[in-house]
C-alpha cells in the first residue's frame, strides 16, 4: 500500500489580535491507501484545523502536505479545488447539503465542477443514490429528508468522482446512536472495498471502534499514535 | 456545460421568489420607459407633423390671418383672392401657386343631414399632383379625385367608420351637398393628418358652384424652386403682399407660413420629452443596476456556507463566479425582457387611448426589433456588470472560513 497523504513538519499559526495562536505546531501525519484513520482530540486539539489542512480546505503556515505525492501547501485555491474536488470527498457532521438542490442534484454537483457530462452524471448520480438506498428520495430537498437520510445523500455525494480518500468530519455527531451506527458500517463498508477514511472526531471510544490507527491530538501536537493489532491497541508512536 | 450553470442560477433566483423580482423593478422601469417612448416616439413625431397640411420642406402656406387651420371663420379680415394668387405667382423664387379653399357644406345621405368640412382639390395635372404629393393620401376604395373630376367626391377615412348617416356609404354611392348629388368614387384610407380624414374632397369649380364661392380662397399653397431660400422667397412674399395691401411690418391680415419653422418647434419639443424620458430610463436603469448589486452582496453573505461547500466539493474559483455572474445576468436579462414587454403594453395602451379619444389611427407604435434586441441586451449587460463586484468577493472566499458560517 502506497502512501496517499503526508504531513511533514505541518504547523498552522493565526493572529489574534497581538498573540500569535499556534493551532498546530509541527505535526507529521502519514497516511496509506486503504487506512481507515482517525484524528482523535478533545475541542481546542487542533483536530478541525488538522482535517482542513489534509482536506486541503487550508494551507499550512510552515511544513509540506503531499497529496497522492504532490505538494499542495503552496498550490492555487483553483488548481486546489480541482485536486480537492477529484481526490476527496467531504462528509461533514452538519451534512452540508445544498439547500435548493435535490438529493440527486446535490450528488451530481461535485461532478459537474470536474466536468463530466450529463449523461454519465445522471447515471452515476442514480447508482449512489441505489448504493445508499435512497432512489426513491431522489428528488427529494434536503428539509424533506431525516438526518440519517441526510447523511447519506452526502455520503453518495462525497463518493461521486470516486476519489480515493474520504474525509468525515464527525460525521455522526447529528445523528442518534442507532442512525450514527449504520453510517459508521456503511464507512467500514467502504474501507473494505478500498477506499481510504479519515474520520475526525472528540470521541475515542468511536474512534477505536471503527478505524485501524489513532492520532492522538492536544494542545495542537500529536500526543501519540497507536494502532490495532490483533484486535488489541498498541501505541506505535509516541512524542 | 454552461446550461447546467443556467438550471443552477434559475434555481437559486426562483429559490428567493419576491425578492428576485423586487430587484428587478428598476429595470422593468428603466427598460419599459425607453422602449414604450421609442415605440411611440417616432408615431409620436409622425401624428404631430402630421397636423400641418402641407409639411413639405419646399411649401409655403399663405393663410389670411384670422382663418387658422380649418375653416375661416367670420373674420373680418381681408380675403385671399386671384389678385393675390396672381402677386405670389410674381415673386421671384416661386415655382407653382395652388389656391384651395375649405368649408363646411350641408351633407345629406340616407335622409340624414351634417355639416362636414369640404376641401378643394385644383383641376390642373401638375397642382394636383402636388396636392396629392403633400398631404400624402392613400385610398382604401376606389380611386383619388382626377383633373376634370366633375361631379364626383372622395371621402376621408371617418366617413366609413363613423356611422352618422344610418347606413354605410361606399364607393358608387351618392351624396348630397349644398343639395345637389355627388358620386362617391373612393373612400380614403385612415390618414396621419386629422383633417384629412373628416373632409370631402372635391373638384374646385364643383366646390365654388355648391357653396357660392366668387373669387376667394381660403390658403395658397406656394411651391418654391429651391427649398434652401424658402425662408427668403417667404419674406419676399410678405414684402410684396404688405406693400400690395399698404400694410405695416408687424400689422398683416396675412400669415406665411414656413413649415420648417413649425417643424423646428414640433422637435424642439419631442427632443425635450425625449431627454426627460430619457434621463428618467437611465436613473431608472442605474438604480436597477445598483439593485441587482445589492442583491448579489446580499446573496453572497447569505450564502457564504454554501460557497464553501461548493469549493470543499471541488468548485473552482472560477466556477463560483460564473454561478454569480450568470446570476445577476440573469435578473437583468429577465428584467430587461419583462420591461420590454410592459414597455409594449404601455405604447399599444398609450396609442390605443389616442386613437380612440381621435377617432383615428393618429399614433401609431412602432415595433422595433432591433430596439428590443438591444434593449434587452443592454439590461442584460448591467446584471452582469453589477453582479462583477459580488461575483469576486464570493469566489474569493476561503473554503475554510466559508464552511465555518
Amino acid at each position: 500500500m502506497g502512501e496517499i497523504i503526508n504531513l511533514k513538519g505541518v504547523a498552522k499559526h493565526y493572529k489574534m489580535g497581538e498573540n500569535i495562536v499556534k493551532a498546530l505546531d509541527g505535526i507529521d501525519i502519514k497516511i496509506n491507501k486503504g487506512d481507515f484513520v482517525a484524528i482523535m482530540g478533545p475541542s481546542g486539539s487542533g483536530k478541525s484545523t488538522g482535517m482542513n489542512l489534509v482536506g486541503s480546505l487550508d494551507l499550512p503556515t510552515k511544513g509540506a502536505i503531499y497529496l497522492d505525492g504532490k505538494d499542495i501547501s503552496k498550490m492555487h485555491e483553483s488548481d486546489l479545488a480541482q485536486v480537492r474536488g477529484k481526490k476527496i470527498g467531504f462528509i461533514f457532521q452538519s451534512f452540508n447539503l445544498i439547500p435548493n438542490l435535490t438529493a440527486k442534484e446535490n450528488i451530481m454537483l461535485p461532478m459537474l465542477f470536474q466536468n463530466v457530462d450529463e449523461d454519465d452524471r445522471d447515471r452515476r448520480a442514480e447508482e449512489l443514490l441505489k448504493l445508499v438506498d435512497l432512489i426513491d428520495r431522489k428528488d427529494h430537498y434536503p428539509n424533506q429528508l431525516s438526518g440519517g437520510q441526510q447523511q447519506r445523500v452526502a455520503i453518495a455525494r462525497s463518493l461521486a468522482n470516486d476519489p480515493e480518500v474520504i474525509l468525515a468530519d464527525e460525521p455522526t455527531g447529528n445523528l442518534d446512536t442507532k442512525t450514527g451506527e449504520n453510517v459508521m458500517k456503511f464507512l467500514n463498508k467502504l474501507n473494505e472495498e478500498g477506499k481510504t477514511i479519515i474520520m475526525v472526531t472528540h470521541d475515542p471510544d468511536k474512534a477505536q471502534r471503527h478505524s485501524r490507527i489513532v492520532y492522538w491530538l492536544k494542545d495542537g501536537k500529536i500526543e501519540k499514535v497507536t494502532k490495532k493489532v490483533n484486535g488489541k491497541w498498541k501505541v506505535v508512536k509516541r512524542y | 456545460m454552461i446550461s447546467d450553470y443556467i438550471l443552477l442560477a434559475l434555481d437559486n433566483l426562483k429559490h428567493r421568489g419576491i425578492r428576485s423580482w423586487l430587484t428587478m423593478l428598476g429595470i422593468f422601469i428603466g427598460i419599459a420607459a425607453v422602449v414604450s417612448l421609442i415605440s411611440l416616439g417616432q408615431g409620436l413625431q409622425e401624428a404631430i407633423t402630421g397636423q400641418f397640411a402641407s409639411l413639405s420642406t419646399d411649401k409655403l402656406t399663405i393663410q389670411s390671418a384670422s382663418s387658422g387651420y380649418g375653416p375661416p371663420g367670420a373674420g373680418a379680415a381681408r380675403k385671399l383672392n386671384e389678385h393675390d394668387v396672381n402677386l405670389i405667382k410674381s415673386v421671384d423664387g416661386v415655382n407653382m401657386v395652388v389656391p384651395r379653399l375649405i368649408r363646411v357644406g350641408k351633407v345629406e345621405y340616407n335622409k340624414v343631414a351634417e355639416f362636414d368640412y369640404i376641401a378643394s382639390m385644383p383641376d390642373d395635372r401638375e397642382q394636383i399632383d402636388m396636392i396629392y404629393a403633400a398631404i400624402n393620401v392613400k385610398v382604401d376604395s376606389g380611386r383619388l379625385i382626377d383633373v376634370g373630376d366633375r361631379g364626383k367626391i372622395v371621402l376621408g377615412s371617418n366617413f366609413l367608420k363613423n356611422d352618422n348617416f344610418g347606413k354605410p356609404l361606399k364607393t358608387g354611392s351618392s351624396l348630397k351637398i349644398q343639395g345637389k348629388n355627388y358620386e362617391v368614387v373612393g373612400i380614403l384610407k385612415a390618414s396621419s393628418t386629422m383633417q384629412v380624414n373628416m373632409a370631402i374632397l372635391m373638384n374646385e369649380k364643383d366646390m365654388k358652384d355648391a357653396l357660392g364661392i366668387g373669387d376667394e380662397t381660403d390658403i395658397i399653397v406656394a411651391q418654391v424652386e429651391n427649398e434652401k431660400e424658402i425662408n427668403d422667397v417667404a419674406s419676399r412674399i410678405e414684402d410684396k403682399m404688405r406693400k400690395d395691401r399698404k400694410e405695416k411690418k408687424g400689422e398683416e391680415d396675412f400669415s406665411v407660413q414656413t413649415p420648417v419653422k413649425a417643424l423646428g418647434t414640433v422637435n424642439l419639443i419631442l427632443n425635450i420629452i425625449n431627454l426627460i424620458v430619457t434621463g428618467i430610463a437611465a436613473i431608472s436603469l442605474v438604480v436597477g443596476g445598483i439593485g441587482i448589486m445589492n442583491t448579489m452582496y446580499t446573496s453572497v453573505l447569505e450564502r457564504t456556507k454554501e460557497i464553501g461547500i461548493m469549493k470543499a466539493i471541488g468548485a473552482r474559483n472560477s466556477d463560483v463566479m460564473k454561478i454569480f455572474l450568470i446570476e445577476s445576468g440573469l435578473l437583468g436579462l429577465v428584467g430587461g425582457v419583462v420591461g420590454a414587454v410592459i414597455g409594449l403594453l404601455l405604447a399599444f395602451g398609450v396609442s390605443g387611448a389616442a386613437n380612440a379619444a381621435f377617432g383615428s389611427v393618429i399614433l401609431k407604435v412602432t415595433l422595433s426589433w432591433p430596439l428590443l434586441l438591444m434593449s434587452i441586451s443592454f439590461s442584460l449587460i448591467i446584471g452582469i456588470v453589477s453582479g462583477i463586484s459580488p461575483a469576486i468577493q464570493a469566489s474569493k472566499l476561503k473554503p475554510v472560513d466559508a464552511l465555518r458560517k
